[in-house]
This record gives C-alpha cells, sequence and structure tokens, in this order.
C-alpha cells in the first residue's frame, strides 16, 4: 500500500522521455531557426500553406460525416440483432482493420485506376470511363474505407447498453419509431457518435499516406506537408515543427468543440476492443 | 474482567481529509462476542479495519495482548476477517480458498485436506469442496468465507456486516450459526452491523458508536434498559425521549407530573432526559386512578403482536406498544412505574430524538433503508 | 424496409470486403503484362517469388522482433503503471490518465515527428548509433503502453478491492498476494493489452516511418513496394497476412465461445 508512487514510477519516467520531452522538442523547434534562436518565422510561414489546411480539415470533415451517416445505421442493425449474430457481425467490421492500411489503400489504388477494375467493369457494362484516382473524392473514399469501423465500433458499443425498457418506455408514453431515435436512443448515443468522430477525424485530418496513394500530387494534405519537412524534399524540420504544432492545436481545438456537446467526462479511444 | 486481547489507545484515523476517529479507546476481552454497532459513517469499520492493519492510525497503538502491534502488516496479524462481501478469491474453488492460508504457512498435505475438511463440516458445507465460488448462492458464499478464516486459526476474528447481503430469513439463520460457531471454536469475534437487532441478539458486548466515538459499552440488556444518552436509547429499539428535571435522589418531574425513580446521583434540579419505552406503558381510562397523562390517539397501527398506537399529550406525541386496541381520537390515560422511567444526563443528542410527532410509516421505512446502506467510512 | 436494412447492410460489407477479395484473387493472375485488370490464368509465382525475397523475410523478422519486444515490455510496464494509477488519489490520477490518453488522441504524425526529433537529438548530444532498431523498440512500447493500460485499468477497477486484503489478512505478504489474488483477476486484461500491443506493433507504419532510420520494417516495406506501383507480390503478400489474421480471429473466437459456454454451464449448475 505504501510504494504507490514507486510503482508509477517507471512509467512516468517513460511518458515524460517519449511523450512530454518530445512534444517540448517540438515546440522548441517550431519556435527557433536553423541556427536555434528564438524566431516566429516559422509559424508565420505556416500562413503560406492555409489553402492545404483548408482543405485537409474539409476533405477530413467530409470523411468524418459520410462515415457517420453510413456507419450509425450498421451500428444500430448489430446493436439490435440477436447476440449470436453481434458477435459475428462485430467480427466482420473489425476483420478488415487488421489487415495492413497500406495494403487496404493500395488495393483501392488497382481499383480506381483509369485502367483499373471499376473502369473495366464500367467498359463492361457500356458506361464511359471516369476518372476516379488522383482526386479529392478518391481521398474521401480512402479515409471512409480506412477509417469507418473506428466509427462504428464506438456506436456499437454504446447502443449495445442502451436498455430495451428504456425504448418501450418510451413507446410506452406515446413516442412513434422516429420519436424514439430522435428523442432518446441518438442522445443516448451521444457519446459513442463523439468519440466515433474523434477517431475518424483525427487520423483522417494528418493522414499522409492515403493522399500520397489515391490523390496523385494535387491533393496535398497537412500530413504531405509534414512528412516533406522531415523526411522529403522540402527538408526544414523548423517549419515541419511548426505545422505539426499547428496541427495539434486545430485538433484540440475541434476536440473541445466536440467535447461541448457531451456530458460525460471521458472521450477517447478506449473502446476498441 | 476477561481477559484482554485486543487493547486501542488513544487512536486516530483520518481518511480522505476527515478525523473518523479521535481519541478512541476500546478493550476487547478474550473469547467475547462483540458488536460495533452504529449508523453508517459512525467509524465501526474504521475501528475493524484498524485492528486487521489495513489501516495505520496517525496516532495511538494497538495492542495484542500485551504486545504492540501497530506497525505489524496484516499478513503477521493472528487475526482474520470476513469481508463485507466476503472476497472469496473468484479464480480458487471451494478448496483452494479455504486451504489459502495453510498453503502459505506451508502445512502439509493432509493436514491441510483434514482442516478443510473439518471446516467444511462445521459450516455445513460438507462435499462442496471441488465447487467454484461463482457457483455458490450468497449464503454458501459466506459459508466459504467464515471457513477459509477460521483455517488460518485465527486468535481474534473480525466480521465486517457480513450478514448484509443475505436476505432476512438465511440473516437469521446465519446468526444463530456464527453464534453457534463462536461458542464452538471459543475465540473472540469482533462483529460490526448497523442492525441493533442483530447486535442485541448475538453479542456478549454491544459498543454503541456514533461520530466516531463510543456512545455506550454495555451487555446487550443493559445497554437496552439503562441508554447513556438520547441516542443510544433511539438508536436502540423505540424510545419516548422527554425533557425531564431530576428534583432529587430518586424522584424526577416529567411531562407536568413528579415520579418515583430509580435513578440518583444527578443532584437537586438538574434538567435531564427521561426515557420511557412504548411497550412498558400501560393505556388506562382517563379516569382510572393509575393514569398518569392524558392524551388523545392520533394514528393506530396493526402489527401482528401488538398495536402501535400515537398519544398526543399536550402536543408532544407518545408511542405506545400495546395488545390493548383503541380507537384514533379517543382519549386514554397512560400508566407508567417507577421501573419504567429512565433518567439520562443531557448531551449533545438532547431534543434530537424520541417525539413521534413527525412518524407515519413512510417516514419509518425511509429510516430502515437508510440505515442498511453500506458504512464505508 | 427490412429488406433495405439487409440490402444496406450486405452493400456496406461488400464495401468493405470487395478490395480486399480482389487483392487475393489478383495474388493468383499469371500474367506477363502485370495487367491488374486481366485475369489472364492461375498462378503461385508471386507467393514463390515473395518467400525468396530476401528483403520482405527481413522486413518480416525485424517486424515480429520489434512487435514481441514491445508488446513484452509495454505489458509489463503498464501493467505496474495500471496498478499504481489505480491506487492514485483523484488529482494526481487525472494527471496520469490524462498523460495516457495523450498519444491515442494526438496525431500519429505529431507523435512520430516529435520521437524523430528527440532520437536525432539524442544521438548528436551522446554519439550513439544512428535511428534504428532501438529507436523502433522505444516508440513501439511508447504508442502500445496506453492500450495496456487502458484495458487493465477496468480489471482492477471491476475487482474487489478487498481480495488483495483478504490474502494479506490470510497471512500472504504483500508481493506475494498481489501474484496469487490480483494477478490472476487481471489476467484477461493484461492478455488483451498485450494482443493489442502486439497487432499494433506489427500494423504501425506511421510512427516507425519517421523512427526507423535505415531498418525495413514490413510495413515500411510494403510502403515502398507500393511506391513501385506494379508489383502483384504486394497481392500475395496482403493474401498470407489475411489468412494468418483470419485463423488467428477464428483462434481466439472460438476459445472465447467455448470459455462463455462453460461458465453459461457453470452458472447453470446452482
Amino acid at each position: 500500500m505504501r510504494n504507490n508512487k514507486l510503482i508509477c514510477a517507471p512509467y512516468t519516467v517513460w511518458m515524460t522521455l517519449f511523450i512530454i520531452v518530445p512534444m517540448g522538442l517540438v515546440a522548441f523547434f517550431a519556435f527557433t531557426d536553423r541556427s536555434g534562436a528564438f524566431t516566429l518565422h516559422n509559424i508565420a510561414q505556416v500562413g503560406q500553406y492555409s489553402n492545404v489546411f483548408l482543405r485537409s480539415i474539409w476533405l477530413g470533415a467530409i470523411a468524418t460525416a459520410v462515415s457517420l451517416l453510413l456507419g450509425y445505421p450498421l451500428a444500430y442493425i448489430i446493436a439490435r440483432a440477436n447476440p449470436s449474430r453481434q458477435s459475428a457481425l462485430v467480427m466482420l467490421v473489425m476483420l478488415p482493420m487488421w489487415m495492413n492500411f497500406l495494403l487496404r489503400t493500395y488495393a483501392w489504388m488497382t481499383l480506381l485506376e483509369d485502367n483499373g477494375l471499376l473502369n473495366a467493369l464500367l467498359t463492361a457494362v457500356g458506361l464511359p470511363r471516369l476518372h476516379m484516382i488522383n482526386t479529392a473524392g478518391a481521398v474521401v473514399l480512402g479515409m471512409v474505407y480506412n477509417y469507418i469501423p473506428y466509427m462504428i465500433l464506438p456506436l456499437y458499443s454504446v447502443l449495445t447498453k442502451i436498455d430495451p425498457s428504456v425504448i418501450e418506455a418510451a413507446q410506452d408514453l406515446g413516442a412513434d419509431s422516429k420519436k424514439v431515435f430522435l428523442k432518446v436512443i441518438f442522445p443516448m448515443s451521444m457519446p459513442g457518435v463523439i468519440s466515433g468522430v474523434t477517431m475518424v477525424f483525427v487520423p483522417a485530418v494528418s493522414t499522409f499516406i492515403i493522399s500520397k496513394m489515391l490523390g496523385g500530387g494535387g491533393n496535398l494534405l497537412i500530413g504531405d506537408l509534414i512528412d516533406m519537412q522531415f523526411l522529403g524534399s522540402a527538408y526544414n524540420p523548423n517549419l515541419g515543427s511548426a505545422i505539426s504544432l499547428v496541427l495539434m492545436v486545430i485538433i484540440l481545438i475541434c476536440m473541445g468543440i466536440m467535447n461541448q456537446f457531451d456530458d460525460g467526462e471521458e472521450v477517447g479511444g478506449g473502446m476498441l476492443l | 474482567m476477561l481477559k484482554p486481547i485486543i487493547t486501542l489507545k488513544d487512536i486516530a484515523v483520518t481518511l480522505g481529509g476527515e478525523q473518523v476517529l479521535k481519541n478512541f479507546n476500546l478493550t476487547i476481552g478474550d473469547g467475547e462476542f462483540v458488536t460495533l454497532l452504529g449508523p453508517s459513517g459512525c467509524g465501526k469499520t474504521t475501528v475493524l479495519r484498524t485492528i486487521g492493519g489495513f489501516i495505520t492510525p496517525d496516532a495511538g497503538d494497538v495492542f495484542f495482548g500485551e504486545q504492540k502491534i501497530t506497525d505489524v502488516p496484516p499478513h503477521k496479524r493472528a487475526v482474520n476477517t470476513i469481508f463485507q462481501k466476503y472476497a472469496l478469491f473468484p479464480h480458487l474453488n471451494v478448496y483452494e480458498n479455504i486451504a489459502f492460508g495453510m498453503r502459505i504457512k506451508g502445512k502439509k498435505e493432509d493436514e491441510i485436506r483434514r482442516t478443510v475438511n473439518e471446516m467444511l463440516h462445521m459450516v455445513n458445507l460438507d462435499g462442496m469442496a471441488r465447487r467454484g465460488v461463482g457457483s455458490l448462492s450468497g449464503g454458501q458464499q459466506q459459508r466459504v468465507a467464515i471457513a477459509r478464516a477460521l483455517a488460518n486459526e485465527p486468535k481474534v476474528l473480525l466480521l465486517d456486516e457480513p450478514l448484509s447481503a443475505l436476505d432476512l430469513k438465511l440473516r437469521k439463520d446465519m446468526q444463530s450459526e456464527l453464534k453457534k460457531i463462536q461458542q464452538a471454536v471459543g475465540i473472540t469475534f469482533v462483529f460490526v452491523t448497523h442492525d441493533q437487532e442483530e447486535a442485541l441478539s448475538m453479542s456478549d458486548t454491544v459498543v454503541v458508536m456514533d461520530k466516531g466515538q463510543i456512545q455506550q459499552i454495555g451487555t446487550p440488556i443493559d445497554v437496552y434498559n439503562e441508554p447513556k444518552n438520547a441516542f443510544v436509547a433511539d438508536f436502540i429499539g423505540e424510545s419516548n425521549i422527554l425533557d425531564g428535571t431530576m428534583v432529587e435522589d430518586y424522584l424526577v418531574e416529567v411531562a407536568g407530573q413528579r415520579f418515583k425513580s430509580l435513578d440518583s446521583g444527578f443532584g437537586t434540579m438538574a434538567p435531564v432526559d427521561v426515557v420511557i419505552r412504548p411497550e412498558d406503558i400501560d393505556i388506562v381510562p382517563t379516569a382510572s386512578s393509575a393514569a398518569h397523562v392524558a392524551g388523545v390517539v392520533t394514528s393506530v397501527t396493526f402489527k401482528g403482536v401488538h398495536y402501535e398506537i400515537i398519544v398526543d399529550v399536550d402536543g408532544f406525541k407518545w408511542m405506545i406498544q400495546t395488545t390493548d386496541s383503541a380507537k384514533v381520537g379517543d382519549r386514554i390515560g397512560l400508566a407508567l412505574t417507577p421501573d419504567d422511567i429512565h433518567v439520562m444526563a443531557r448531551s449533545e443528542y438532547s431534543g434530537k430524538f424520541g417525539d413521534y410527532s413527525s412518524f407515519s410509516e413512510e417516514m419509518g421505512m425511509a429510516r430502515l433503508s437508510s440505515g442498511k446502506e453500506a458504512d464505508d467510512a | 424496409m427490412k429488406i433495405l436494412l439487409k440490402i444496406y447492410t450486405a452493400l456496406l460489407f461488400v464495401f468493405l470486403y470487395a478490395p480486399i477479395l480482389v487483392l487475393i484473387v489478383f495474388s493468383f493472375n499469371d500474367t506477363q503484362t502485370s495487367s491488374r485488370t486481366q485475369f489472364s490464368g492461375f498462378t503461385l509465382r508471386w507467393y514463390e517469388r515473395l518467400f525468396e525475397d530476401r528483403y520482405i523475410l527481413e522486413a518480416l523478422f525485424n517486424t515480429l522482433l520489434i512487435a514481441v519486444v514491445s508488446a513484452v515490455c509495454a505489458t509489463v510496464l503498464g501493467t505496474l503503471a495500471a496498478v499504481g494509477i489505480n491506487r492514485l488519489k483523484k488529482l494526481p490520477r487525472r494527471v496520469m490518465m490524462n498523460i495516457t490518453n495523450f498519444p491515442m488522441v494526438n496525431p500519429e504524425i505529431v507523435t512520430g515527428v516529435s520521437m524523430m526529433l528527440l532520437f536525432v537529438a539524442a544521438t548528436g548530444l551522446f554519439g550513439g548509433k544512428n535511428l534504428g532498431m532501438w529507436t523502433l523498440i522505444i516508440a513501439h512500447i511508447t504508442f502500445c503502453l496506453p492500450y495496456v493500460i487502458l484495458s487493465v485499468l477496468p480489471k482492477l477497477r471491476q475487482m474487489n478491492p478487498n481480495l488483495y486484503e483478504a490474502a494479506q489478512d490470510l497471512g500472504c505478504p504483500p508481493i506475494p498476494a498481489f501474484f496469487k489474488v490480483v494477478l490472476p483477476e487481471i489476467m484477461p486484461g493484461i492478455i488483451t493489452g498485450m494482443i493489442m500491443a502486439f497487432t499494433l506493433s506489427i500494423d504501425d507504419f506511421v510512427i516507425s516511418y519517421f523512427t526507423s532510420g535505415t531498418t525495413q520494417t514490413l510495413p515500411i516495406y510494403i510502403y515502398t513496394m507500393t511506391r513501385r506501383r506494379i508489383s502483384p507480390e504486394i497481392n500475395a503478400l496482403s493474401t498470407v497476412l489475411f489468412v494468418c489474421i483470419m485463423a488467428l480471429l477464428i483462434l481466439i473466437n472460438v476459445r472465447q465461445s467455448k470459455a462463455e459456454k462453460e461458465q453459461r454451464e457453470k452458472g447453470d449448475a446452482r
């Protein structure tokens, strides 16, 4: 009972060294130039890329909204299925997630190409070919495909915990099925919505692989920008740190706004398994 | 007086920034069945956990016999605990649960087997050794917990509201069974409860506690018949508590009349609390010479063995338990004898208890259920 | 209405699985032109190539090594941390939970970049080797830790706190009491945490990408392969991985439902 602090100590030291100190370094690099002198130049420079930021947030938001609209009904269907089928359906949703997301995205490359499978299918039924790869739409598709399980699973885990007698009570009090959904089920599933939206929006906004593989060169996102500053042609860690810092702030603000909708305290990714 | 086995001396305990015990002193005799009785939050569980070694007091000392054990960790104390929710090890079966303590001591396998079987027999669980503890009923789990603790041959057994999770019928059965077990093994039992009836029917000694302080220690008969203050009188059984004045030794004035009393030593014209138990009052016609006070019946409730009658006597409502019936609105006389009148010194509890003017069935229920809450202090 | 819902469910699953199916089918495609749209005959050539590829095998070895080491380290460290955090008072616990949740909500790319800065600075300061295996392992332990903690903590909270006391009460010193009583109780959480850590580590690309130096892991190798665009070996690799994962999941599921069934039977025995 007495050595609580000792038990926590290794973890505290570890997280300090490898989470807090690195974040400090990001902040330090963002506000210094190559010689280490203080400067606001990097932060100011981030402004030049506002179009990239806007595009990332815009595409991320669309992908999140689509995931929510597509995922919510499925989560609800699964939650209302009988228990033995529930676990099988959850498994089916999770299974693609266990496949490396580079491979999943690669699969879409082969499908969306100009002479890819989808276009072959279109010509076969006599329709004109479509240019799909290297468009913003392809990027959104890739985001939805990769992250929709992160929307469905938290929604499911909240919906399945709703006591059926609450719904019966609402019906008993005269609510029709539309009212039951709007007044009871949806408000009660809000924590799941928030955690799902967070879990889709954050990786979607900061991705750099999906845009690279499906978006061609024309759909640069924040992630690509950061990648370029650290491991790419435009090597400039100071600018890269500044962009990362701004990205973090944006996400923190978005999550702060999201949490306004929630009365609960704990939002996070803890409901995955 | 029995030879003391546990002594708590000037104990102070603070939990979560709150002073739960302060200058707490208690001596428990060897072989006694002692009950700590009080409402939730009164500190009774804290006393038990201090004896068990799970709480180290901020000040004061714990003695086991003559030996100071304040800083001895729980696993080296010759006391064992029955926890409120039994705390059986879910990953072990009944046999292994009971054998746990002996295995740690490195006892031989055949000795373990013999003891476990003995224990199972004592708690009426023969043949259940290989069952998983998850498949047992509440009462059975309770018995395993007792067997597990006793297999360790403790000198003192601490029981933290062990019966609170059982239903009424089972609780009654376990009460007498626990008492039997205690007499069979002959060790000290320290029992914590908020149920006054449980305390009265099982204990050799009852320790009534409130707000971290001992209000009274005594035999069940003592604390019932001679409560020390208004709190004890109210907490144990039903009581009418009236303001009175001790005119002189053996003479008390209450409800506008002077009564002979058996009490003395309060001085002359001293303000006191007077307790009159509802079952000690007889109802008589107002005209009768036996009637000391008269009042109007405001409620009558049939309780099976007796009627519970509330009588308004000049604004103060008395509770009377009697086999005689009366009707609401009747004017009746109340007869008292010196034996029925118990005088207590004034205390911080004076005036807080004992008037049944707000009494109704719902209130009674609410009080019962709030008393049932776990004592988590 | 019912049929509409069924169609919707089916379509969504087609959306989720069609790409994977296409990958698998075309891993057997025998074609010289490496066309990704026409199926011109069955072959196992890409599988042969896959298993002859020295780089892939090396990357696989690295990935597994990193996953095992970081999963074990994260599990030990994380379980200890969870036990510690569970005993903390409200305020310090809040602080610790915020630190724990931070890497889970922080964009992966920022975590990766920040660690890269740290490792580069460290090699600059202390000499030492370049980024590689050791930086990868540190990074993987770090991002796995929160998942371990979050799967162990609920088990600790569910546990009757008196269990640990009961063991001590029966004469067991604190540390053996932890191993004898607490550990078996929270074991399911620990195992879940370890499996999560292991799979997260195997699957990770973003953070590895920034902290690997020249060391190849499987995801990084896949990335370089996709950049070459046309390489049916990837399809073969995807298929192999998919089959492995399926087998693993089915195994876990069967075991779970068996355990549940036993539990139910035990319950009925009352």
